[in-house]
């Protein structure tokens, strides 16, 4: 029987001083790239849709903790973070979205359209849901090839109500596919917040008429997220189908960099920011149970500068793809054209 | 007076079917409801009730006869009161003569034979079954000596599809009713029995969901085949072939791959009303990052779904409902593949240039055949893959006729009609006495009525009248 919880952590997830250092790095890792390249948008350098994952972070750094090599990670526009996540260079990321040939891309792609089969992520999908059935169907590919290999399909709460979603879950269901769906609630949809878009806001129990369980997460606490991660993960691997992970967090920005975000108060979204930001949230446990102390943090926080400022200079000095790139990779190579 | 019972229609193309066997035997009281007999269709087995009340008199028709056309009496029931005397003398009319027991009809047989007013068959579908295209025992790709098989198109797609799939165990099939139900066309006919339901998948009816989950798989390194019912279907799913597969390659730069082919039926049926007859050749004709292939025969059916399954490449491979039950010669070989991307020139001729895909490609050989007899040698093009076209094998035909006729099912407008008379304007201009000739569906949705869907389907007739007007003898 499936069942939908809804869980608040109310006590400290267990952890220690190597991961959530990790755990820490990682994110401000993630912050500090979206800063810059909301920066380099601003200069002009960065063009066209760009969604910042500010806020976020938690969600992809504790499913990312969850997972083991192999497994795939798939999402939206909003993907800059799960690249850095799945370690996915920095600098190849923010070239892509200067339109440069140094990007994962080669510029071909852009913010919402990079790809690493090395790294198994497989976009970076700009068509909102599109990303489901695709997910979907990489844990068929993992069941087909009986590999134990687990698709995290990410999806926002706007995404959350399209059609194909639903018949993604069924089929899921249907055959017990390998996947976790992360309904990453950061509860707008663009400028429509979720009490205007949906009539059960609670996203974690969509899944109660195919038979999938739900479970509503924390998505400011890493642990909160890695931890219900590793449930559902676990439930996969093992055979027995999908879960919904609904993650509750938040953008700090707009939709995309052109959005003013006139929908929500400064009051709503500061409240955020000072009460359950995801990096002073690590930060405190990480001081509290004396694992770090100011000065080692600032060493992180030095060293993630220095990674975004080497991938904006390459960003910047990366060419534009040649001409030639026009023409390319439309067909695999040797295909008639 | 007995009722007859006549051999029933039991799906919008069929003209003809087997008698499987009775399930009653004469003298035998049936009532309405009661299953008489069992009768195998174009595309499946279905039990036929009694829907008058009586005895069963006479059996007209034995178990185990094919080809039985549509209306023949096939028994005789008694009413009440009257015996076997009645039987005497009732005119069981032509019809049965049609029925010739055991053995195939000659090919241009039955149908026509039948009483204009006993089937109910619409008008494009009459007298196409004869044409056939220029043997492919003249293909250099066949060996001297290769015995050719007499195959349908549907048979030679499922044989295409159970090669492939013995071949590459990445190679699935996913469709709704492609495994247990044996396909809606009996295309997957016996793939279940073969390869199991790993790779043999019932999906539920939701086309952008199946659609969207083939495309991850494929980018998860299966190669999958999904089957639309009928690609207006397809149309729920059209988001995940176009953004989804075909731009994938590009936006990645050249990182992802997406291996699938996505096929079914294409365009017009038979009286299934605007909804489920649409030609989409043109549509998917117009994305870069997709391989469309729109075969007319058996021997190319099977030739190009073996290479759209081996290809790297997202394909749209285009059937047609309406000449899956026709039958071709096909190479017998063990490995019949042909490269995608070349039109084969199915007919030569001196005077005319006529440029077709899929189901027109018979229309167009039946137009030649006129068109001989009027003095006007036609050559007639197979596009066979319509993307990328083949330029150069209809620009070199223009070159040495001097003249253009298409024929396409598809409506006229950005048509595939439209982007040919356009590149051989642009390619061939000072080759050509008169001007391009198109022939198309006409604008508007498909009607069901079966006067107004004739008129609304292009077929020889109108290639004819093309050819002549473009060679100036209308």
């Amino acid at each position: 029987m499936a069942k939908s919880t809804q869980k608040k952590s109310s006590t400290p997830g267990k952890t220690n001083k190597a991961e959530m250092m990790e755990y820490y790095r990682q994110m401000l890792l993630i912050r500090r790239f979206e800063e810059k390249a909301g920066q380099l948008y601003g200069m002009g350098l960065i063009a066209g849709f760009c969604h910042l994952y500010i806020g976020q972070e938690a969600v992809v750094t504790g499913m990312k903790a969850a997972i083991i090599d192999g497994d795939q990670m798939i999402t939206g526009y909003r993907d800059h973070g799960h690249m850095l996540a799945l370690g996915m260079d920095a600098a190849g990321v923010m070239a892509e979205l200067t339109g440069r040939v140094g990007g994962y891309s080669r510029g071909k792609g852009g913010s919402m359209h990079m790809f690493s089969v090395e790294k198994n992520f497989y976009g970076g999908h700009g068509i909102v849901g599109a990303q489901v059935p695709l997910g979907t169907g990489l844990a068929f590919a993992d069941q087909y090839k009986d590999n134990g290999k687990v698709s995290l399909t990410f999806f926002g709460d706007g995404a959350a109500n399209q059609g194909q979603v639903y018949e993604s879950f069924n089929m899921a269901k249907l055959w017990d596919l390998p996947v976790v769906f992360v309904i990453e609630n950061n509860q707008y949809a663009m400028g429509t917040s979720i009490e205007r878009s949906s009539s059960e806001t609670h996203l974690c129990r969509r899944g109660a008429s195919f038979g999938i369980p739900g479970e509503a997460v924390d998505g400011m606490d890493v642990l909160a997220v890695r931890d219900a991660g590793v449930r559902a993960v676990k439930h996969a691997r093992s055979g027995k189908g999908p879960t919904i992970l609904e993650m509750k967090t938040y953008r700090y920005r707009g939709h995309s960099m052109s959005d003013p975000a006139k929908y929500r108060t400064r009051d709503e979204v500061n409240e955020v920011r000072q009460h359950h930001d995801p990096i002073d949230h690590a930060k405190a446990r990480l001081l509290e149970e004396g694992w770090a102390d100011e000065a080692a943090l600032k060493a992180i926080d030095k060293q993630v500068r220095a990674i975004v400022g080497d991938a904006a200079d390459f960003a910047q000095g990366s060419p534009e793809p040649d001409a030639s790139e026009l023409l390319t990779d439309i067909l695999a190579p040797g295909s008639p054209s | 007076m007995p009722t007859q019972i006549l051999m029933p229609a039991l799906s919008p193309t069929m003209e003809e079917g087997t008698l499987t066997k009775w399930l009653v035997k004469e003298g035998d009281t049936v009532s309405p409801g009661d299953v008489i007999a069992e009768i195998e269709t174009d595309k499946a087995t279905m039990e036929v009730e009694a829907v008058e009340e009586g005895v069963l008199g006479k059996i007209l028709i034995p178990g185990g006869s094919e080809n039985v056309s549509i209306n023949t009496v096939i028994a005789l029931i008694l009413e009440e009161g009257e015996d076997a005397s009645a039987l005497e003398g009732v005119d069981i009319s032509a019809p049965v003569a049609n029925a010739i027991l055991g053995q195939a009809q000659d090919e241009d047989g039955g149908d026509k034979a039948a009483p204009a007013s006993a089937a109910p068959i619409p008008a494009s579908v009459e007298g196409e079954g004869a044409i056939k295209s220029a043997s492919h025992a003249e293909d250099p790709a066949i060996p001297a000596g290769t015995n050719m098989v007499s195959v349908t198109v549907r048979d030679a797609l499922r044989d295409a599809m159970a090669e492939e799939m013995r071949r590459d165990e990445r190679v699935f099939l996913m469709g709704e009713e492609v495994a247990q139900y044996q396909g809606a066309y009996k295309v997957s006919r016996g793939l279940l029995d073969e390869f199991g339901p790993r790779r043999v998948i019932d999906t539920p009816i939701t086309e952008y969901g199946f659609a969207g989950l083939g495309v991850g798989a494929a980018f998860g390194g299966l190669k999958p085949i999904v089957e639309f019912m009928t690609f207006n279907f397809a149309m729920q799913a059209i988001d995940h072939i176009i953004n989804s597969a075909a731009k994938t390659r590009y936006m990645s730069g050249g990182q992802m791959s997406c291996p699938i082919v996505f096929r079914g039926p294409n365009a017009a049926a038979s009286r299934v009303g605007a909804q489920h007859s649409q030609d989409y050749a043109p549509w998917y004709g117009h994305v870069p990052g997709l391989i469309v292939i729109a075969p007319y025969d058996a021997a190319d059916a099977k030739g190009l779904l073996k290479a759209a399954i081996r290809d790297p490449n997202p394909v749209v491979f285009l059937e047609h409902e309406l000449i899956y039950g026709e039958s071709f010669d096909v190479p017998e070989m063990d490995d019949w593949v042909l490269p995608i991307g070349k039109a084969r020139i199915a007919r030569k001729g001196a005077d005319v240039t006529i440029v077709a895909y899929s189901r027109m490609v018979g229309f167009a050989l039946a137009a030649a055949d006129t068109l001989a007899g009027q003095g006007i040698d036609a050559e007639v093009i197979d596009l066979r893959t319509i993307r990328p076209l083949d330029m150069e094998t209809v620009i070199n035909s223009v070159k040495k006729t001097n003249r253009l006729v298409t024929a396409e099912e598809a409506w006229g407008c950005m048509g595939i009609g439209a982007e040919i008379a356009a590149a051989v304007t642009i390619g061939a201009f000072d080759y050509l006495d008169a001007p391009p000739a198109r022939v198309h569906q006409v604008e508007a949705p498909l009607a069901y009525a079966g006067n107004l869907e004739a008129l609304a389907l292009p077929g020889a007739e109108d290639i004819v009248r093309a050819a002549k007007k473009v060679c100036y003898r209308d």
